[in-house]
């Protein structure tokens, strides 16, 4: 379905993607994994088209989307949603204006500036609100949502969009642990339901275990790790954020459960 | 692939039937205030074609003539533009030095005016309708009034047209100065705030290092205003370079090409400081490059 080829960016001296390669053979949810800086973003923004790729190939069905520009590439953006960790909705307009926007690639600009939407699309953008439970919030603008609410709205208008691939850059690092665990279960439920392969960069391992049917690990813009979740053992954690043997998974991990006593106190003694 | 499974609850329902309500009001006035636009705009254009002396379609293939006039005598006239430039200059020069004191001392108490009457910054936050209303006095009244009367009383010449540009400028980049402070992220003002620091102390390292790169474009552009600004207090008797367009310009004079000259220097004039204005912005919201 999608096959990333020796995919390389770099940002002159530096390269911050390697000839990563990754076969993706049929819907699954990935997480990819490694610390700040090591080409997680770079890798999704390229796979969107919103960064350029220096060299390399992504082909998705047989289609180079390296190659697309113009109305092409904006048709393939439209294919592949994108959810940012900071949300990036339009703060100043309403909950399903918002959602609605992820119908511009079919709309011109003329409809566009005086807000006409057709009334089926309106309903069913209330419909996914509904889905992921923030439909009551539906004519309030953005702004006046919480983080988590706003990250369901992203999510939102990502299914608005109607996407074959949902690529999430670090959706849950500016949310609470709760509202952490609302959005990654609606990424997990709209894979489970719809079939829709969901790519989320994740900056806890817990998370990716818990969510991923496969981790893909990165150290300098190389992919070091490529496996099952359960592979995913201390020591190659270690391999992956070049961490010595002080680091601790349960120390700044996110996961209620990772607060028991028995955690803390070795933290405590460490 | 799957869509959203249809849940349609009662909830749904209704979120569904009031936000098309407040879709088709939001609609309605739109369509009503664009109706209303067009009917004024039409009905204002026809008004003013019927109280005009001439007319609009009548005097529309007439409005090149002048430019065509002032092209072609100075294209006749070519071989003379280097020295007709040179002629010129001292008078440019007087009209920006016009022109940057005026800038200078305005943007200075621009720059007060705006930190006292931003909300959430104010020095004392009952006068900030007191100061804001100076600042549209300042920019209610035309500088070439103020400028007339200070020529007659101070006599003509460069100070009279220096005072009446910096009144201006004081208002009108107060006003936009503030509305960048009311913007401005308050938390290092809080920070400073914190240790015990004074209300100067305060704006001058909390407020103005943000504030910076957007107040020195916005008082570049209005040097270039003012520079035109001075240009046309030249016409009243203020000297500079807007004297010499005046005697230039007169119809039937055939002196066109010194008009002609006196508007490459002003374009050019323009050119130069738009481009350096771009560059010290540039400088100073990237920081220096090493």
């Amino acid at each position: 379905m999608l096959s990333i080829q020796s995919l390389t960016k770099t940002f002159g001296q530096n390269t911050a993607v390697d000839r990563a390669t990754i076969q993706v053979d049929g819907p699954c949810m990935i997480g990819i994994i490694g610390r700040s800086g090591a080409g997680k973003s770079t890798l999704l923004r390229m796979l969107n088209r919103l960064t350029d790729s220096s060299s390399g190939q992504v082909l998705f069905e047989g289609r180079d989307i390296t190659a697309l520009n113009g109305a092409a590439k904006r048709q393939w953006q439209s294919q592949c949603a994108m959810i940012f960790q900071q949300f990036n909705l339009v703060p100043r307009m309403d909950v399903v204006s918002n959602v609605l926007h992820g119908t511009l690639n079919r709309r011109s600009t003329l409809s566009t500036m005086f807000n006409l939407f057709p009334k089926a699309d309106i309903h069913r953008a209330i419909d996914i609100l509904d889905r992921l439970g923030i439909a009551e919030h539906a004519p309030k603008r953005a702004e006046a949502l919480s983080g988590g609410q706003q990250q369901r709205v992203a999510i939102a208008r990502a299914l608005m969009q109607d996407p074959a691939i949902i690529l999430a850059d670090e959706p849950i690092a500016s949310l609470d642990p709760m509202n952490a665990q609302i959005v990654m279960d609606a990424l997990r439920r709209i894979h489970d339901e719809d079939g829709r392969t969901v790519i989320a960069n994740l900056h806890t391992l817990d998370t990716a275990r818990r969510y991923c049917d496969r981790v893909i690990g990165m150290r300098d813009g190389r992919i070091v790790f490529d496996g099952l979740p359960d592979q995913l053992t201390t020591d190659v954690a270690r391999e992956i954020y070049g961490a010595g043997a002080d680091f601790s998974e349960a120390a700044t991990s996110t996961a209620i459960e990772a607060l028991d006593p028995s955690t803390d106190a070795a933290w405590a003694t460490a | 692939m799957a869509d959203v499974t249809a849940t349609g609850g009662a909830g749904v329902g209704d979120t569904r039937d009031s936000y098309m309500a407040m879709t088709r009001r939001k609609r309605a006035y739109g369509g009503i205030i664009l109706a209303l636009f067009v009917v004024l705009m039409v009905t204002g254009f026809q008004t003013v074609e019927a109280r005009s002396a001439g007319g609009f379609w009548e005097g529309l293939p007439r409005i090149f003539d002048f430019p065509a006039g002032v092209v072609r005598e100075a294209w006749d006239r070519i071989d003379r533009l280097p020295a007709n430039l040179l002629t010129y200059f001292p008078a440019l020069i007087e009209t920006i030095n016009i022109a940057a004191v005026s800038t200078l001392v305005g943007a200075f108490f621009g720059l007060i005016l705006s930190l006292l009457s931003t909300r959430g910054l104010a020095r004392w936050p009952r006068l900030i309708p007191l100061f804001r209303r100076i600042m549209d006095i300042l920019r209610a009244i035309p500088e070439i009034v103020i400028a007339l009367v200070l020529i007659f009383i101070l006599g003509g010449g460069p100070v009279p047209a220096m005072i009446a540009i910096a009144l201006h400028t004081a208002g009108a980049l107060g006003k936009l100065y503030s509305e960048v402070a009311e913007n401005a992220d308050l938390k290092p003002v809080e920070g400073l705030q914190s240790v015990g620091a004074n209300w100067s102390q305060r704006m001058w390292l909390g407020v103005i290092p943000q504030v910076a790169p957007n107040y020195l474009s916005y008082t570049l552009m209005r040097f270039e205003i003012n520079i035109r600004a001075s240009a046309i207090l030249g016409f009243v008797g203020a000297g500079g370079i807007g004297y010499e367009l005046r005697n230039a310009m007169t119809f039937g004079q055939g002196k066109f090409d010194l008009a002609a000259s006196i508007f490459v220097l002003l374009f050019l004039t323009i050119v130069f400081f738009d481009q350096v204005s771009s560059h010290y912005r540039n400088r100073l919201t990237q920081g220096q490059r090493t």
